[in-house]
């Protein structure tokens, strides 16, 4: 494929494609150089992960016209595009859990002979020490970190020779560390003349890492710009539509008295490990209180142990002088502990896809009739209220969840989970995939919750954002505190070494 | 690489999801999948030399042409719609019970016990002994996997499966040993029921029927509007959105479970006790009615009220067949290749329902199509 | 000694269909697929098998005729799991019964038109005689019980072996369990997955009609029984579990279910060949005919505690694909 070179790896001319009645792209055109990195930015729900699973061949184009190597192409399948040389790194790796490292590179090949060969180990081994990627071939992927799923998954392309790269949101799972390993193995593949196109919606990433910058917006190509010519702050505007006010109103705490204590606690994960470490702290009315860490630092496991989710192995917690240890999550319900926790997978925990909003407003209240029957009455003027007052984009109110953008479950979810008047809201990634406007109105509401004394645990993940809701800030790494600081006095770099622990409270602060 | 890259060009058709299809097409898909499948069980009627008009008009008539083949009708309709009422509670919970062939036959010996050694109790005590018999058995031959689901995960739809046939060879266990009649001479089989473990009837047909009835009002009440049907539909949904939501999953697995093949255990009890098996217990006693239930329940789309209907049409369909091929002079199993085909069609036509196939067009036809 | 030898040489001829069931239902379910027509698939195999052989006189073609014949089953389940995306617990037990409602129509209208059971020809069944091999049956002991079967049974565990060859060591069986594991993850690799999931259907269906075959001609001594599968396709589904989806396994299995079978009919013989043993002729033959729905079931349970996830159901199996799902 070298010897023809046009200067375009690939063109997209008018793509859109339609699910159901949503139009997730509309007449895109984009475009990637040979040894170019494009960044394709934009919010969640913008169309990008649709766009480029055209090019993977997982989806169709209703129309347009795509072009490989100045060739016009159909990709009907992901075989069509792996023969093009087109590679994806999907956000939720795709791998077979059982098979080891090496068995999953070699899915799918073509080239390698009838019979599995006893070499196939030693193949990856030589591939890893020329690309400087570290695997172990016979280690399953079942036993893997994400970080190690997503050396094998990038091994796997480079396996094939694909020249044309797609990564969709890939460091999303890293550390800083291991983020800036990848950054540094993509600029590798660059100079040896792949095209990439990385999908993100984290601004320094871009600035950092790519050549050109293509912006979508609802669906629709909104700019491509070149990354030296740009500044953040255009990228936002560009994305967001308009220009945001940046500020996010942080009232004063009324602190009131403690709510939740926590001392010495562990929590130990199925295979007998401690993710958290003999943590304290408390959690007062009328303050927010962030909890920020690189993902899997143990935020999962404390907010299933507060809501009586998850086993403690030692410690205590007290809410209100009341130990809440080994009370089921009913109980801590009817405490007033209400927790809208959002997973990665949204749907999965807090919602039923597949009822409506009506009955998924039922889902912690339907034992309050007296009856054995649910009261589905007041479950619906429930959900039109919600809906009206948290601009929830519907048909009406007996659509499946599961039909629902993300942004609008995210707001069907907290929605309900203010109003069943909480004492505690724990929130986690409440915000994750939200537009900026539908963020905002998460913030308020947040806020809204906050004035009336209600002590909010914001499980976070942009710093910049918890630097300018929070009261004070609670960094997690590796199951342990590493510090709880003032969100007004400290700065996102101390922030930054905390959660990685390069330093303790004490010294971040000088 | 030199070879020039083969691409199969475009595929232009391409399948697709739909959104919710308007109730009055999709009845009318369901109108056409069985048109289509009677069309094509008409074919193979005629392949063996039949004429399939007269061949469904005898199906039809023979199950309403007299009193007596109308009793035989209903006789086939009961113990399925009971067990597929017990089967669609589970199947609400994505639980997959593909044991109530074996929850029917267990019901069916705990009733058998106290028919054999408690029938001097007064009639109606030991009607409604056995019935708690039948409902317990069953549910205990479900609570079986239900548990081991829970605790270790293990796989309900084989441990089930497993399940029917030690239930079913527990029946001849106990027909060649401990529960063999000796008035039967050399002969296997189990003594028949006491009188006065008789079912009554109401207009010559078992209470049976009033029961299926009753059960099927109750549970369309139970799975649409009661807390405990909404557990089951949430725990269906996902397990984490029902744990989270404070609801005791296991407990809900393992009290559904035990509804399910409870209704089944009873279902076993009614048939073993009623006119149609001459009140004994055979190794016959299910013949298949657990796994046929199955699909009636996935026809049904878990409805009780559909249930009842698709009930009905393979009770005509078995009955009916059945006086066909004896008026036709043909050998038995008709009526299976017969409700297979049907089947097999409205199977397929499901997939119509669930999803549309587009054809793609591409982008010079589209701008010849705007020039003209 | 005669009797222990009498006795494995008959549980090796019992276990041999339900190893051909069993093979061919493991390759299904590693790609992916749960199907429940197992019964009807044998059920089909056995009239094609039979008849075929019934009037050519060759034991090859009527090889052949099961295959294809349970083929044309496990075509139907493809086309209706795969293309039409059905659900494939359903399609498995209406297969069942049409598979199942077929073969007997066929065979009873084959009984009438011969006006009485028809039975294969001397010279038919002296092909498939169970002769000692050359050399190696004049092995002492091992030979009567490994090497003087009729040639069926040793074509029956060449596919076994072939059937684990494929899905352990080739490219192809590398594939095929990637589709059954994680067909996404497959199709995301360039797999073609309908084509994978309709080969493998259709393999393992030709494999369970020649099983459908062997019963019909072999256990019922050549005479044709309407019959004759009588659950052996669903101990075959058993079996796969018991061998822990794995064809190697699944060898050994149906020699301790066919063990079972052939003691329902021994134990006397054992009880007075060994009167230390005579407590086996007092166990009710019930018994035995539960054991392997017992053992199967103790064995899927224990599996499920040990938590281990290789040697379990391919964690796919019974799932459609269908690759634009959101």
């Amino acid at each position: 494929m070298q010897q023809n070179k046009t200067e375009f790896a690939i063109e997209l001319k008018g793509i859109t494609k339609t699910f159901g009645s949503v139009v997730a792209n509309h007449n895109i055109d984009l475009s990637v150089k040979q040894g170019e990195i494009l960044a394709l930015l934009g919010e969640n729900g913008s169309g990008k992960t649709t766009l480029m699973n055209m090019l993977s061949g997982i989806y169709r184009p209703d129309s347009g016209s795509i072009y490989v190597n100045g060739k016009e192409v159909f990709i009907n399948s992901p075989e069509d595009a792996k023969k093009l040389g087109i590679g994806m790194i999907h956000q939720h790796f795709k791998l077979v859990d059982v098979l080891s490292a090496a068995d999953n590179i070699y899915i799918g090949s073509k080239k390698e002979g009838f019979f599995l060969s006893g070499k196939r180990f030693d193949k990856i081994t030589e591939l890893c020490e020329k690309t400087g990627l570290e695997i172990d071939p016979h280690k399953p992927v079942y036993s893997m970190s994400v970080s190690e799923k997503q050396t094998v998954e990038i091994i796997k392309v480079l396996y094939y020779g694909a020249n044309i790269l797609i990564l969709d949101e890939p460091t999303a799972v890293l550390t800083p560390q291991e983020t800036q390993k990848l950054f540094s193995i993509m600029r590798n593949m660059k100079e040896a003349g792949c095209a990439i196109i990385i999908i993100t919606h984290k601004l320094n990433e871009v600035l950092e890492i790519s050549d050109r910058v293509t912006i979508l917006r609802k669906g629709e190509s909104v700019a491509t710009v070149k990354t030296a010519e740009t500044t953040a702050k255009e990228l936002t505007e560009l994305m967001v539509g308009h220009s945001v006010e940046l500020s996010i109103d942080r009232p004063e705490p009324d602190r009131g008295e403690v709510l939740l204590t926590v001392t010495h606690l562990s929590i130990a994960n199925d295979d007998n490990v401690d993710v958290i470490k003999d943590i304290s702290f408390e959690l007062y009315e009328g303050e927010i209180l962030g909890v920020a860490g690189v993902a899997g630092s143990g935020q999962k496991e404390l907010c299933e142990a507060i809501t009586g989710l998850q086993k403690i192995r030692q410690g205590s917690i007290l809410y209100k002088k009341e130990n809440i240890e080994g009370k089921s999550p009913r109980d801590i319900i009817k405490l007033g502990i209400a927790m809208s926790f959002i997973p990665e997978d949204r749907l999965g925990m807090g919602l039923a896809a597949s009822m409506n909003i009506t009955d998924n407003m039922l889902l912690k209240s339907y034992r309050d009739s007296s009856t054995p029957f649910v009261d589905r009455k007041s479950a619906a003027e429930v959900a039109e209220r919600i809906v009206k007052d948290l601009e929830i984009a519907t048909p009406g109110i007996n659509i499946p969840v599961r039909r629902l953008s993300g942004g609008n479950v995210q707001k069907v979810l907290l929605g309900r989970e203010i109003e069943s008047a909480p004492k505690v809201l724990i929130t986690a990634y409440a915000v994750r995939g939200l537009d900026i406007n539908s963020s905002y109105t998460i913030y308020d509401n947040i806020n809204i919750q906050k004035k009336k004394g209600v002590g909010v645990l914001f499980i976070g993940e942009d710093l910049d954002v918890m630097l300018e809701l929070c009261d004070r800030i609670m960094v997690l790494c590796h199951g342990e505190i590493t510090g709880i600081v003032d969100a007004k006095n400290v700065t996102k770099e101390q922030l930054g070494l905390l959660m990685t622990a390069a330093v303790k409270e004490g010294e971040a602060h000088e | 690489m030199n070879k020039p890259l083969k691409l199969g060009g475009e595929n232009r058709f391409h399948v697709v999801k739909r959104a919710e299809l308007p109730f009055k097409q999709t009845a009318l898909l369901y109108i056409l999948a069985i048109v289509l499948a009677l069309v094509a069980g008409g074919i193979f009627i005629l392949c063996i030399g039949h004429n399939p008009f007269s061949f469904y008009a005898t199906l039809i008539s023979g199950c309403f042409r007299s009193k007596l083949a109308f009793v035989a009708l209903i006789k086939i309709i009961m113990p399925l719609l009971l067990t597929t009422l017990g089967v669609a509670v589970a199947f609400k919970m994505k639980f997959w019970n593909i044991g109530a062939e074996g929850q029917f036959i267990m019901g069916a010996i705990c009733a058998t016990y106290f028919a054999l050694y408690w029938g001097d109790m007064p009639h109606f005590l030991l009607v409604i002994v056995m019935m708690l018999a039948g409902f317990v058995g069953g549910g205990i031959w479900g609570l079986i996997p239900a548990y081991f689901k829970c605790r270790f995960d293990t796989n309900e739809t084989l441990l089930t499966l497993m399940l029917n046939y030690i239930a079913l060879y527990i029946v001849q266990y106990l027909r060649d040993g401990p529960w063999r009649d000796p008035a039967a001479g050399g002969f296997l089989k189990i003594a028949k029921h006491p009188e006065s473990a008789w079912l009554d009837k109401l207009f010559g047909i078992d209470i049976t029927w009033v029961i299926c009835i009753i059960l099927v009002v109750i549970m369309f009440i139970y799975l649409s509007y009661t807390k405990q049907g909404y557990e089951i539909a949430v725990v269906g949904d996902s397990h984490n959105t029902a744990r989270y939501a404070g609801m005791n999953v296991k407990g809900i697995i393992l009290r559904t479970m035990f509804i399910s093949a409870a209704v089944c255990g009873l279902a076993g009890m009614l048939q073993v006790t009623g006119d149609a098996t001459s009140h004994t217990l055979t190794m016959g006693i299910a013949s298949g009615v657990g796994f046929t239930a199955i699909i009636v329940a996935w026809l049904a789309k878990l409805n009780p009220f559909g249930i009842l209907l698709v009930s009905t049409f393979f009770g005509i369909l078995d009955k009916g067949s059945g006086v066909a091929e004896s008026t036709f002079g043909l050998s038995s199993s008709v009526a299976d290749v017969l409700q297979g085909i049907i089947l097999f069609f409205i199977l397929g036509l499901d997939f119509f329902i669930r999803y549309k196939i587009v054809i793609s067009k591409s982008e010079h036809e589209e701008t010849k199509e705007a020039a003209k | 000694m005669n009797t222990i030898i009498n006795f494995l040489f008959a549980a090796i001829k019992a276990g041999t269909p339900l190893l051909l069931g069993t093979t061919g239902e493991i390759i299904t379910e590693k790609s992916g697929s749960l199907n429940l027509g197992v019964e009807g698939l044998m059920y089909m195999g056995a009239f094609a098998g039979f008849y075929a052989g019934y009037k050519t006189n060759s034991v090859i073609i009527a090889v052949i005729a099961s295959m294809l014949m349970a083929m044309f089953g496990a075509l139907i389940f493809a086309f209706l799991t795969v293309t039409l995306q059905a659900n494939q617990n359903v399609t498995g037990l209406t297969l069942t019964i049409f598979g199942s409602g077929l073969s007997i129509f066929f065979g009873q209208q084959m009984i009438n038109n011969e006006g009485g059971k028809p039975s294969m020809s001397v010279d038919f069944m002296a092909k498939l005689a169970e002769e000692p091999l050359p050399l190696l049956g004049d092995i002492p002991v091992v030979g009567k019980i490994l090497f003087s079967h009729n040639p069926l049974v040793y074509l029956a565990v060449v596919i076994a072996i072939l059937a684990w060859i494929y899905i352990r060591f080739t490219r192809a069986g590398l594939n095929m369990r990637a589709v059954g594991e994680n067909a996404a993850a497959a199709d995301a690799s360039g797999i073609n997955v309908n084509r994978v999931k309709y080969m493998n259907i259709l393999l393992g269906g030709g494999v369970c009609g020649i099983g459908g075959a062997y019963i019909a001609i072999i256990n019922s001594y050549g005479g044709w029984d309407n019959g004759c599968i009588n659950g052996q396709g669903w101990i075959s589904v058993a079996l796969v579990i018991f061998a822990s989806w794995s064809p190697a396994k699944a060898i050994l299995g149906s020699l301790v279910f066919g063990a079972f079978s052939a003691f329902q009919i021994r134990a006397n013989e054992f009880a007075s060949a060994f009167p230390a043993l005579s407590f086996l002729a007092e166990i009710p033959s019930a018994i035995y005919v539960m054991l392997p729905f017992l053992l199967t079931a103790i064995i899927l349970i224990f599996t499920s505690i040990r938590g281990k996830r290789e040697g379990a159901q391919p964690a796919n199996c019974g799932i459609n694909y269908y690759r634009e799902e959101r």
